[in-house]
């Protein structure tokens, strides 16, 4: 039996604004079924998002939703995660407001390790200011504020994210979509701070201006530069010059921040 | 198991300790900030104090993350404040302006200090006045309480969370770097015979709530997220449903409900303190640590039989215009000076106010040095 989206949608807020092509459906339905796959009341679902294309997704999804400021997002879920340690808080953000004026955020949040989950859409593009080059558009591509190319490197969420000290990273694509689905279920089960980044297509602002003559040469793009960071070893130097690894890079454990902040109370208050 | 843990009885206390002391009585469980002088005893403070009431300090990464945090808390059901002093302040308009629309309630101390930028942290100004009022993009209503001493930063940030939980919006405590370090005799009360306010949740089912539908009071009831009311929350133009709008009609009267539901409570919201004013010919408006020198020097020259009175706004913003042009018509009244710590921030609004009744003019200090009495009294003698 077909998958019941539309019990986890505010279907009176549909059409959505997203392209025809984007890649955030994808996501979006991969995140619907995870929540479903986990058996998570609705009220139990705290939806933070920022600004961009896909901060708009909260506004679609029947949960509790808050579309905060442009990178502010984490830091909004880690007040209400704080008040609200029950609730499932998942935050979706595009990769220029998580990484560019949410940077300092971001990093910050996986260095506390708080147990929320982190899906990173990352288009690679300002998508909803119309193409603009992001801290992850690759090296040498073209964006409307990169008409010479792009003269600088991009970000790795994962090697970042490794680094800050987040407990689970992963990363998957929007053509990979059982990983994808895989990673979004055992990033709200890991008790953490969990960061899946999702490569995905933007065809309207950055396909269309780096040769992808559409949305399906983008997905082969994915297809075909894709590996799974388990079969990376296996390659060649020479093969695996030009691939991606997707997969599960991390699942460690570590105290999560909020129960610790809880058990400080619960002390302090007994003294 | 007890109630919380509250100071009490006779204290020697800094503003800034007081500040701390009164969020707890309010009802504060959550604070987020980050280090600048000259605050941050507050959240030194709160790091110790909140978990002994069962509540949450957090140091965040940066000022606009801790009033983030602020938000993110109090729509969770929690009263929640940050601190900061002027660049801080300036990091932190973005998520104040968000705080406006969305209706969240919140406080927010500014201890100013010297600036514009980094200035002199260590040094006094009250150069916030007009930041404190636009500080954020786009109109937007705010409520800016300013005391001139520990008792009063004490009793003002009571107020202050009462006011933001009873009008679901943030309010500045705007104190300066005098009142934030100077210590006083302070009588910390029996916290059961302290008003506390709390925000106001909905009564109607989930599926027919409304998160801004203003109502009689135009001050929508308010639901915690997880609380089994599934709404929206955005800092886009929106609907009573919370969702955005692209409709001018709904933008407009959302917009205008938001500016009335603090117009409309001006009684409620705006305080002032006077003195001599029955007679008075002269009047000294001063606020925050101003105030204190013009105390004293009105009452010096009201002893040498000068007909001299002072007006304290608590409220500076909404400004207490409507208090003051009936003071600025009585015929008696031939002029007021306004003396503060700026390059007359609000000798302007004075000035829009009563220029029409009476001589409007200004006494300022811009060296980061108190205005002493003194000054205020040649200020007086040189007209």
């Amino acid at each position: 039996m077909a998958f019941d989206y539309e019990q986890y949608l505010r279907v009176d807020h549909l059409p959505h604004i997203w392209c025809p092509g984007c890649g955030h459906g994808i996501i979006f339905k991969a995140l619907l079924r995870a929540i479903h796959a986990l058996q998570i009341e609705k009220d139990d679902v705290m939806l933070v998002s920022g600004i961009g294309c896909a901060s708009r997704l909260p506004g679609y999804a029947d949960f509790n939703t808050l579309h905060t400021t442009h990178g502010r997002a984490l830091p909004f879920a880690t007040g209400i995660k704080v008040i609200k340690p029950e609730m499932h808080v998942i935050v979706t953000a595009g990769d220029g407001d998580v990484v560019a004026i949410g940077g300092n955020h971001f990093i910050h949040t996986c260095r506390r390790n708080i147990d929320m989950t982190l899906i990173i859409f990352n288009n690679t593009i300002y998508g909803m200011t119309g193409g603009q080059v992001s801290p992850t558009t690759p090296y040498g591509k073209f964006a409307s504020t990169t008409p010479y190319g792009n003269l600088s490197y991009n970000f790795d969420f994962v090697k970042l994210a490794d680094g800050a000290g987040a407990t689970f990273i992963a990363r998957a694509t929007t053509y990979h979509v059982k990983l994808l689905e895989k990673a979004i279920i055992a990033g709200m089960r890991h008790k953490g701070f969990s960061v899946i980044e999702v490569f995905e297509d933007c065809p309207t602002a950055y396909g269309r201006r780096n040769k992808f003559r559409g949305p399906v040469e983008m997905m082969k793009y994915w297809k075909d530069h894709c590996v799974n960071i388990e079969a990376m070893d296996a390659l060649s130097l020479e093969d695996a010059k030009d691939k991606i690894p997707i997969g599960i890079f991390a699942d460690r454990q570590r105290h999560e921040f909020v129960e610790e902040l809880h058990r400080t109370a619960r002390l302090a208050m007994e003294d | 198991m007890a109630g919380p843990k509250f100071k009490t009885g006779l204290r020697l206390m800094s503003g800034n300790e007081a500040i701390a002391e009164a969020a707890l009585y309010a009802g504060c469980r959550f604070f987020a900030g980050y280090p600048i002088t000259p605050s941050t005893e507050i959240a030194e403070e709160l790091s110790e104090r909140l978990p002994q009431v069962g509540g949450f300090f957090l140091q965040m990464e940066d000022e606009i993350a801790s009033m983030a945090a602020v938000l993110g808390a109090s729509l969770a059901g929690a009263k929640a404040m940050t601190a900061t002093s002027g660049p801080g302040f300036s990091l932190k308009q973005e998520n104040i302006g968000y705080g406006c629309i969305a209706e969240i309630p919140c406080v927010i101390v500014d201890v100013q200090r010297a600036g514009p930028s980094t200035g002199m942290p260590t040094r006094n100004m009250q150069g916030d006045v007009m930041q404190a009022r636009w500080g954020t993009h786009g109109d937007h209503p705010i409520i800016v309480l300013c005391p001139d001493s520990v008792e009063e930063a004490f009793w003002e940030t009571i107020r202050a969370f009462n006011l933001s939980e009873r009008y679901r919006t943030p309010v500045i405590l705007l104190t300066d770097e005098v009142v934030g370090h100077m210590r006083e005799r302070m009588f910390l009360p029996n916290p059961a015979a302290v008003g506390v306010y709390n925000r106001r949740k909905p009564r109607r089912l989930p599926a027919k709530y409304l998160p801004y539908q203003g109502g009689g009071s135009d001050v929508p009831t308010m639901a915690p997220f997880g609380g089994g009311y599934r709404f929206h929350v955005t800092g886009l133009f929106h609907d009573p449903t919370g969702f955005p709008t692209n409709s001018t009609e709904v933008i407009e009267s959302e917009t205008k409900r938001l500016l009335r539901k603090i117009e409309r409570a001006y009684n409620d919201i705006v305080q002032w303190e006077e003195l001599f004013l029955d007679d008075a010919e002269e009047i000294v408006l001063a606020y925050g640590c101003v105030a204190r020198s013009a105390i004293e020097a009105v009452k010096r020259l009201r002893k040498r039989d000068r007909k001299i009175g002072l007006f304290r706004p608590k409220t500076i913003w909404p400004f207490p215009d409507q208090s003051l042009v009936k003071i600025a018509k009585r015929p008696h009244v031939r002029r007021i000076l306004v003396a503060e710590l700026n390059a007359g921030q609000l000798l302007l609004e004075v000035e829009r106010v009563a220029g029409k009744y009476c001589e409007v003019d200004g006494l300022q200090r811009l060296d980061t040095e108190m205005i002493a009495p003194r000054q205020i009294l040649r200020a007086i003698r040189e007209k």
